[in-house]
């Protein structure tokens, strides 16, 4: 599983760095960045849904 | 809009003829809400207060916020201005980013996203936490306190007078005056016009202040110096302090209420969030769910039909924020708080291009005035349920709010 974030939808919610801290972070403008580069390790999957499904904006997404 | 009187009145059917500032409503807007979103007319209209239309649904209130085309913020009170006209010396001096719409949206919000990112806000949690103490510290031999005006009011307005460099004294003031426009002024207009021309009359003269004697990490000497990239202009600037003022006092002080409000009446929440303090985030994200605090509104641009409601250019719309995060269509048992919510994509802050810009710093407040709060006065409960006030339209919470411990 890899995920990104489209910088475009995304306003900055940080409900995906509450859902998956290990996975999300913040630029300087508190917009979203994935932490961890290629493939995710497996125990981060369930988490990393999680913060696609809380973001209110659809800006996560997820290629497996 | 004209006066209290002709806008009060009982209401016999919520779904064409909602009062936002009917008692009852203000109290408890929630089974309203549901009796519309459940209703054959979930998008309830009104004549009342200018005339709105009120989206329940979660997915309306969503697809509406982000058509910032077709919905404008123009205006975004929940009551229209008679005086919008007349607003006296000031009238240019808008509450940026909150009332721009693109393309100055864009660069009114950038200029002030650096300052709100989580990185930038966890600066304010030691101060944050001792100032939770320090009134902790007034009240708790008296075994009895007011969680709302003792407490929970007094918090975020000196966050943000930290903030924006201003003397802490004058917290009273900035709660009066803020209250002023969101609370007292939405239904009179010559106490909202007052209000609006103090605050900013006092930033006029901080603006003065910081052009003539410039300061290191301060957030109007920095935007005042944001020139270089933006047309920046006093007005901006003036029309940012307006807002940090409006967006981040009320609604703050709201949600750390209604949360204390609900502890003080759920001892199992309290002792839960004591076995597992992990789960602190997570259940400030469900607190602001159930308790959002915060109704917007939107203009309609052009003629259109949406859902089948038959909306005209300038109609006015209410961003029923708490109704759409209580919709029973996106969260199971919506009624419920339920702390360890894994699935919950709720828009207490708002969505698309004007999502709240300050929630990292609202999330900060809240979840530290709670923790110590919770350290310090681990059980307690309300004085007499009956007698806590409310306010509502703009900013839903409780007031008054008397706990014993
Ligand atoms: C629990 C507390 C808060 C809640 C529930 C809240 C809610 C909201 C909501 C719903 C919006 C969207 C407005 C719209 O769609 O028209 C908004 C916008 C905004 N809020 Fe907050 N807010 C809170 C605290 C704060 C704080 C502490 C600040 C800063 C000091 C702040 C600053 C802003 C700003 C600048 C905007 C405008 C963003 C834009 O238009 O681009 N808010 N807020
Ligand atoms: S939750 Fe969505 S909008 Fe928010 S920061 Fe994460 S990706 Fe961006």
């Amino acid at each position: 599983m890899r995920v990104r974030v489209d910088q475009d939808s995304c306003q900055g919610q940080q409900m995906c760095s509450i859902a998956a801290p290990e996975v999300f972070g913040s630029d300087e403008l508190g917009h979203a960045t994935v932490l961890i580069e290629g493939d995710l390790p497996e125990h981060l999957h369930a988490k990393t849904r999680r913060a696609q499904a809380n973001c209110p904006e659809d800006a996560i997404i997820i290629e497996e | 809009m004209t006066t209290v009187e002709e806008n009060s009145g009982p209401v016999t059917d919520p779904t064409s003829d909602y009062n936002i500032f009917d008692p009852e409503f203000v109290r408890d807007p929630y089974p309203t809400m549901s009796e519309i979103r459940e209703s054959k007319c979930p998008i309830a209209h009104t004549d009342r207060w200018g005339g709105s239309w009120l989206p329940t649904r979660y997915d309306d209130v969503v697809a509406i916020a982000q058509e910032h085309e077709i919905f404008t913020s123009r205006s975004i009170t929940v009551t229209a201005s008679p005086l919008r006209q007349a607003e006296g010396p000031y009238a240019g001096i808008a509450a940026p980013p909150i009332t721009s719409d693109p393309p100055d949206h864009h660069w009114h919000r950038r200029l002030i996203l650096p300052v709100f990112a989580p990185q930038s806000v966890a600066k304010y949690e030691q101060g944050t936490r001792d100032l939770c103490n320090r009134l902790i510290d007034g009240f708790i031999d008296k075994g009895e306190a007011d969680a709302g005006t003792d407490y929970a009011q007094q918090i975020p307005v000196r966050v943000i007078s930290a903030m924006l460099g201003v003397r802490d004294d004058m917290a009273d003031e900035f709660v009066s005056w803020v209250r002023g426009v969101l609370e007292v002024g939405l239904t009179d207009p010559i106490v909202r016009l007052e209000n609006r021309n103090k605050i900013i009359n006092f930033f006029r003269e901080e603006l003065a202040d910081r052009k003539k004697n410039p300061r290191e990490n301060d957030l109007i000497t920095d935007l005042l110096n944001s020139g270089d990239k933006y047309p920046v202009t006093d007005q901006y600037v003036l029309g940012v302090c307006n807002l940090m003022l409006i967006a981040g006092i009320d609604t703050t002080w709201s949600a750390i209420g209604s949360s204390l409000w609900h502890f003080a009446q759920h001892p199992e929440h309290r002792k839960q969030l004591r076995d597992n303090p992990d789960l602190w985030p997570t259940a400030v994200e469900e607190l602001l769910r159930a308790y959002s605090p915060v109704t917007m509104a939107r203009l309609v641009d052009r003629d259109i039909e949406f859902q089948g409601c038959p909306m005209k250019a300038g109609d006015r719309i209410l961003m029923a924020f708490p109704a759409a995060n209580r919709d029973p269509r996106q969260f199971e048992n919506p009624d419920e708080v339920i702390l360890d919510r894994q699935h919950n994509r709720h828009v207490a802050f708002g969505s698309g291009i004007h999502r709240c810009a300050g929630s990292n710093l609202a999330r900060l407040e809240l979840r530290v005035a709670l923790q110590v709060w919770l350290e310090r006065i681990p059980e307690f409960s309300l004085v007499d349920p009956a007698a806590v006030t409310w306010a509502g339209g703009q900013v839903h919470g409780p007031r008054v709010c008397r706990v014993r411990f």
